[in-house]
């Protein structure tokens, strides 16, 4: 047994032996579980993938004469600004005011609110649109303006919704092509595309969420950030394996972070044909080795992580529950599964090699000692079925 | 007997001479076109394979040349980008001669062979990056 505090003494005083999560099961099985248990401090997750519920709140400050802004558009994408006089809220999906979306089908989103977060913290310039209706203290009614990411007094990430636990693996069994979050789907399951980094996603080295709870310090983008809540659809009561590894989305965090210390790298637009514009993102967390239990935890391979196949032509649409089969991430990495005796190639949409880089550069930043770990404030809860979104005529 | 595949880059002035016919006529050289195009500034792109003996290969180019034709060695005239490119393979499913591919299943790095590439395009489409674009 270790505390918190023991390991961060450790790793401030440069002695803690950290590990990614994929290095730990080759370690325990060379070593043993027990020197495992003495030595190991600290393992490392990561994850990089598109994960569309992100965004971020930015105040801009005021200017001469002051506005307080009703509307805003920043490079033509629209920021919920029903907020105080100067904030306003960027979401990743939202797209530019007057963009085509699916008018011609399939659209191809090139740009929306993840390409101009993406700019923000790569440092360029953006165009700010803001008009107002004019209060006699905020007289100004427009405002037309360029500026990046140093001129705002915040620029904080919150993302209601990142790290998802597991994920679907995405077919399709229809006779035409669908155009999805999880890419081009090929019909009669010519291919099928999954998203999430496996053996090395946090989640899934945690599955009952003993470490990561409400108040961890993750790394997000590059920026030390926190976990500020359950994030949204956590769904811990879902069907899992033995080694009580979900086989579903089940969990989920919500994380933020100041976009002001991110690396561009991390930050990433993106666009999926025929679907919309997203924002991918680099996340780490480091995992602490209190017992025996979270290493047994962290050990998890890829072939011991199953995700369920699903048919997104009718039963993801529909919500029929239905799962075609489970196939391992140890399959779905080989670059191709098989289902009823039919060979299927496979697609990531989520970077392996990525979340790899991403754990190594945690691992130094704890090793360093430039990164402590903080002990959760609240769990995150382990019980929790999804709701569904009830369907009711309005009485009169 | 050799093959190359080049990328000729063709002046304003040059779009309306037959200069492939004569490569095939007196140059003797077997033409397999990929692509080809006219700029909105008149100039053109053409993308082939050229095969034929060394010898003769190399007095075609020369007569290519002496109308100002840029001649470059390509592949398939589809690159990637390894700035934008997060190696996430999305592509691989979708790219149908499996030129996207990955190498080293402990890195799971996309590589590109591009001798396998046929410029099909998919992976410019399915790229949610815009990591892979065509030089034409």
């Amino acid at each position: 047994m270790k505390t918190y505090q023991e390991i961060n003494d450790k790793i401030r005083s440069g002695k803690a032996l950290v590990l990614t999560a994929a290095e730990i099961s080759d370690y325990v099985e060379r070593h043993g579980a027990q020197k495992a248990l003495a030595e190991v401090d600290v393992v490392t997750t990561a994850t990089f993938g598109p994960m569309c519920s992100s965004g971020c709140f930015l105040n801009f400050g005021q200017c001469v004469p002051k506005i307080r802004i009703t509307d805003c558009t920043i490079d033509g994408v629209m920021a919920y600004s029903g907020l105080a006089a100067v904030d306003a809220y960027l979401g990743a999906t939202q797209l530019r005011v007057n963009a085509p979306a699916n008018l011609v089908f399939p659209g191809d989103f090139s740009f929306g609110g993840g390409h101009v977060i993406e700019k923000l913290v790569a440092g360029e310039m953006v165009e700010v649109i803001a008009t107002s209706y004019g209060t006699q203290e905020y007289p100004r009614r427009e405002l037309r303006t360029e500026i990046s990411i140093r001129d705002l007094n915040q620029a904080i990430m919150v993302n209601p919704r990142n790290c998802y636990q597991n994920y679907n693996v995405a077919v399709n069994r229809s006779r035409k092509r669908l155009y999805t979050y999880l890419g081009q789907l090929e019909p009669e399951m010519k291919n099928a595309s999954y998203c999430s980094a496996g053996q090395l996603s946090p989640l899934l080295n945690d599955p009952w969420y003993e470490t990561i709870g409400i108040g961890t310090a993750v790394w997000l983008a590059g920026a030390r950030g926190h976990v500020h809540a359950e994030g949204t659809q956590h769904c811990p009561s879902c069907r899992r394996s033995d080694n009580g590894v979900p086989m579903e989305g089940a969990g989920t965090l919500g994380l933020t972070a100041d976009m002001k210390q991110m690396r561009g790298k991390y930050v990433r637009g993106c666009s999926f044909r025929g679907y919309g514009a997203s924002l991918a993102l680099g996340i780490g967390i480091p995992i602490p080795i209190l017992h025996e239990g979270i290493l047994r935890q962290v050990c998890v391979r890829d072939r011991d992580i199953l995700a369920p196949v699903i048919d997104y032509s009718e039963d993801y649409p529909m919500k029929t529950g239905n799962v075609l089969g489970y196939v391992t991430y140890e399959q779905l990495k080989s670059g191709q599964i098989e289902l009823d005796g039919k060979k299927i190639e496979t697609s990531s949409l989520s970077s392996y090699p990525l979340a790899l880089e991403i754990a190594e550069m945690l691992k130094e930043e704890i090793r360093s000692g430039n990164f402590l770990l903080s002990e959760p404030l609240q769990r995150l809860p382990r019980e929790q079925a999804m709701k569904p979104f009830p369907v009711r005529e309005k009485s009169i | 007997m050799s093959t190359k595949k080049l990328l000729l880059r063709f002046p304003k002035c040059e779009t309306e001479k037959p200069i492939v016919y004569q490569l095939v006529k007196e140059y003797n050289l077997m033409i397999n076109i990929f692509a080809a195009k006219v700029t909105q500034d008149q100039e053109g792109f053409l993308v082939l394979d050229i095969t034929g003996e060394d010898e003769w290969i190399e007095r075609g180019m020369d007569y290519v040349r002496s109308f100002g034709v840029l001649i470059q060695t390509v592949d398939s005239g589809i690159v990637r980008d390894l700035d934008l490119c997060t190696h996430c393979g999305n592509c691989l499913s979708h790219c149908p001669t499996h030129a996207l591919h990955i190498a080293d299943q402990q890195t799971m790095k996309v590589e590109l062979n591009q001798s396998l590439c046929i410029a099909c395009s998919a992976c410019i489409v399915n790229c949610p990056y815009g990591a892979c674009s065509s030089v034409f």
